[in-house]
């Protein structure tokens, strides 16, 4: 099955030695190294992930350490879709620390970033349950007011990691990548309460016969819930739609 | 956390931000050196930064306008990322070479320049890029035309071990003049090769061997062919994004980043060797330190020639242009009786470097005169109406020594030249002399493809 690919720019942003890199490790090789060391030689690590019938591509963008003495470039932030915030739930400090990220988050990115908020290292309360020194309503507090995604989740046992990524991938808005890289399958997708439009744009085989520009239109309509071999086999509600204007509005199928 | 737990001990340390230190740092970051990086300045880039329209209008102006009066008239500031020298990089040029092969170009989109467009009796023309504009250009008489196709002929079959191509020609012993006379070539065609498409700034080359410009020729007929409109690439977002670019790639492969740190005090050994830099996050080591020459300028001397540039802001697009987005226009020195020629740099919002509507045009060129600015008046002319203008004067700076005596390697100031070929000779021979051995780029591995 040949899915349009997204591709979405994630930048890890938290303290030193939360798990930034543990978590990609996990989501990306489903892996895990003990006592790794700091961030070196790959900082561009990528990982593809259906959702529905979609392709996104993570990009993810390490701060390879330029984050240390407030020299991350204002390209990390560039183009950014999306943005992991990582804190250690047993260390107070690194949610501080948080805080400061997702403002410079608000200031630095563009404005439609989603971001995701996430308490690393859960693991570490099974053994001891004293060792959690950040509250889960604390981070969920913090993600309510700033409108962020939040998740607790361990690189060590993989608890809750792809999850994170794939809420993402679900928020982000594939419209407007589709739009960037993938030209190719004049294909949009816009979400409104679980319903999924798709407007597809189609070469016709011929010209037609009013203007040489016209447009073939796609539009299916179909519910997330729907199972996934009935969305992909019978598009759900479609209807064909014979634009002949030279303006075709690709936001309002 | 571990802010304070910072190694004091480095194989080299980098000192300002600049395209040509940033990627010193990367290449030997690659090759496995420690590096730390430091700028003064909070922002990457030095002297070839591009900054935003308030901190522009800082730099220049005494009395900047208010924030409400700047964002009604140019929109919000983080749209505007202004060039401090204006450059492009030629599409086959060396920086796209180190570029493609450090795999920067992961981090960093170009889009094609439009075209290059020359000065001709008080009007522009644009350079052919391809045969078809060749025929149709006015730039040129019909007999003139064979005649050039016959010298670029020359240029392109050329083999160094294949004598019958020289056609007699010795590139290290004729003059360019010589080979201009052997293909029969007048003074307006001359003037054309030499500074459209060799790119030389004055006519002194014509006196010289001609294999500089032969290579200069060469290298902007394989740019034009590379993509086709123009030989010039431009990075979205503007130059400034080359410096962060490899400053990425110096930190992934492990280098530290210290920006907004003034060097307080340089350490010298006794034997008058570079021993170390305290700075207020403590002493750091290093047997080399790489450097701009504002760094040091006790070690830096003139190189007699000053660069006047004008930074303008137009709201629409450049007259007898059909409206391009990005373009070069090249003023000869012989078309408004001077020494050296005008150069306009010219890009867009389709560049992602100033809000919708908008225009940046940078005039630059090697003053002659008392009243620098008076000088610029023919590249004002063609712009038409200009919203808003910065105007500097840069005095260009070079190392008065190799280096060598005490470990300090100093890059060289930014020089007038449209494109980054000068720049990158000087990050190889700074390349060369710091590690012992010339630069081989070697192609990074594909994540992706492991």
């Amino acid at each position: 099955m040949n899915n349009p690919v997204t591709s979405i720019k994630l930048v890890l942003l938290g303290e030193v030695a939360v798990g930034k890199s543990s978590i990609v490790l996990r989501f990306v090789s489903n892996d895990f190294a003990e006592n790794k060391e700091p961030t070196i030689g790959a900082a561009f690590l990528t990982q593809r992930v259906n959702i529905n019938e979609h392709t996104i591509k993570f990009e993810i963008w390490d701060t390879a350490g330029q984050e240390r003495f407030a020299s991350l470039a204002p390209m990390y932030y560039r183009n950014a879709q999306a943005a992991l915030v990582v804190y250690d739930v047993t260390k107070p400090q690194s949610f501080i620390k948080a805080r400061h990220w997702v403002k410079e988050l608000h200031e630095q990115a563009s404005k439609d970033i989603i971001i995701a908020l996430v308490g690393n290292k859960i693991d570490m309360l099974d053994e001891d349950p004293t060792e959690r020194k950040v509250a889960r309503e604390e981070g969920e507090k913090l993600a309510q007011e700033e409108n962020l995604l939040f998740f607790e989740t361990s690189a060590k046992t993989g608890a809750n990691v792809n999850e994170v990524f794939l809420k993402i991938g679900e928020n982000v808005p594939l419209k407007q990548a589709a739009d960037g890289s993938n030209n190719g399958s004049g294909l949009n997708v816009r979400r409104d309460n679980g319903w999924i439009w798709q407007t597809r744009l189609i070469q016709p085989r011929k010209p037609l016969t009013v203007a040489a520009e016209s447009l073939v239109v796609l539009i299916t309509k179909v519910h997330i819930s729907f199972p996934e071999r009935f969305r992909t086999e019978y598009g759900g509600v479609a209807a064909w739609a014979v634009n002949l204007c030279k303006t075709v509005s690709w936001n309002q199928p | 956390m571990d802010q304070e737990k910072v190694d004091t001990d480095y194989d080299v340390i980098v000192l300002g931000t600049g395209i040509t230190e940033c990627i010193l740092s990367g290449l030997l970051s690659v090759d496995g050196k420690k590096v730390l990086h430091i700028d003064k300045q909070d922002h990457y880039g030095g002297e070839s930064a591009s900054v935003t329209l308030s901190q522009l209008y800082s730099k220049f102006k005494q009395n900047p306008p208010s924030k409400e009066d700047r964002e009604g008239k140019f929109g919000k500031d983080r749209d505007w990322n202004v060039d401090l020298i204006p450059k492009f990089l030629m599409a086959n040029g060396e920086l796209t070479n180190i570029l493609v092969h450090t795999d920067v170009t992961r981090y960093v989109d170009f889009k094609q320049v439009s075209g290059s467009y020359v000065f001709k009796q008080g009007k522009i023309y644009k350079v052919p890029a391809n045969e078809v504009e060749a025929i149709s250009s006015p730039l040129m008489g019909i007999f003139e035309k064979r005649r050039m196709k016959k010298f670029l002929e020359w240029i392109s079959s050329y083999k160094e071990d294949d004598v019958p191509s020289h056609q007699g020609l010795d590139l290290d012993q004729n003059t360019m003049d010589e080979v201009y006379y052997k293909f029969g070539l007048g003074n307006s065609t001359k003037e054309f090769i030499g500074h459209s498409m060799a790119l030389w700034t004055n006519d002194d080359y014509l006196q010289q061997p001609a294999r500089p410009s032969y290579e200069r020729i060469l290298l902007y007929c394989q740019s034009v062919a590379r993509y086709g409109k123009s030989p010039y690439l431009y990075p979205l977002y503007g130059l400034g994004e080359l410096p962060q670019g490899f400053a990425r790639l110096s930190a992934i492969y492990g280098g530290t980043y210290m920006l907004d740190t003034p060097i307080d005090e340089v350490v010298y050994a006794d034997d008058g060797k570079f021993e170390a830099v305290k700075t207020k996050l403590g002493t750091f080591k290093a047997p080399v330190v790489i450097a701009d020459p504002t760094y040091f300028p006790q070690k830096c001397k003139s190189t007699g020639q000053r660069v006047i540039r004008a930074i303008c802001i137009l709201n629409h697009p450049v007259p007898g242009t059909s409206s391009a987005d990005s373009l070069q226009i090249i003023i000869p020195q012989s078309q408004v009786e001077r020494k050296n020629d005008i150069y306009i740099a010219i890009v867009s919002d389709a560049h992602n470097v100033c809000s919708k509507g908008h225009y940046l045009a940078i005039i630059s060129t090697i003053i002659e005169t008392d009243k620098p600015h008076v000088e610029l008046e023919p590249a004002f002319k063609i712009l038409g109406p200009i919203e808003e203008k910065f105007m500097g004067i840069a005095e260009l700076f070079e190392p008065k020594e190799d280096g060598f005596k005490d470990n300090v390697y100093l890059s060289r100031s930014y020089d007038a030249s449209s494109h980054f070929e000068t720049m990158t000779d000087d990050v190889k021979d700074i390349y060369f002399r710091v590690t012992g051995h010339p630069l081989v780029l070697k192609q990074r591995k594909d994540p992706e493809q492991e």
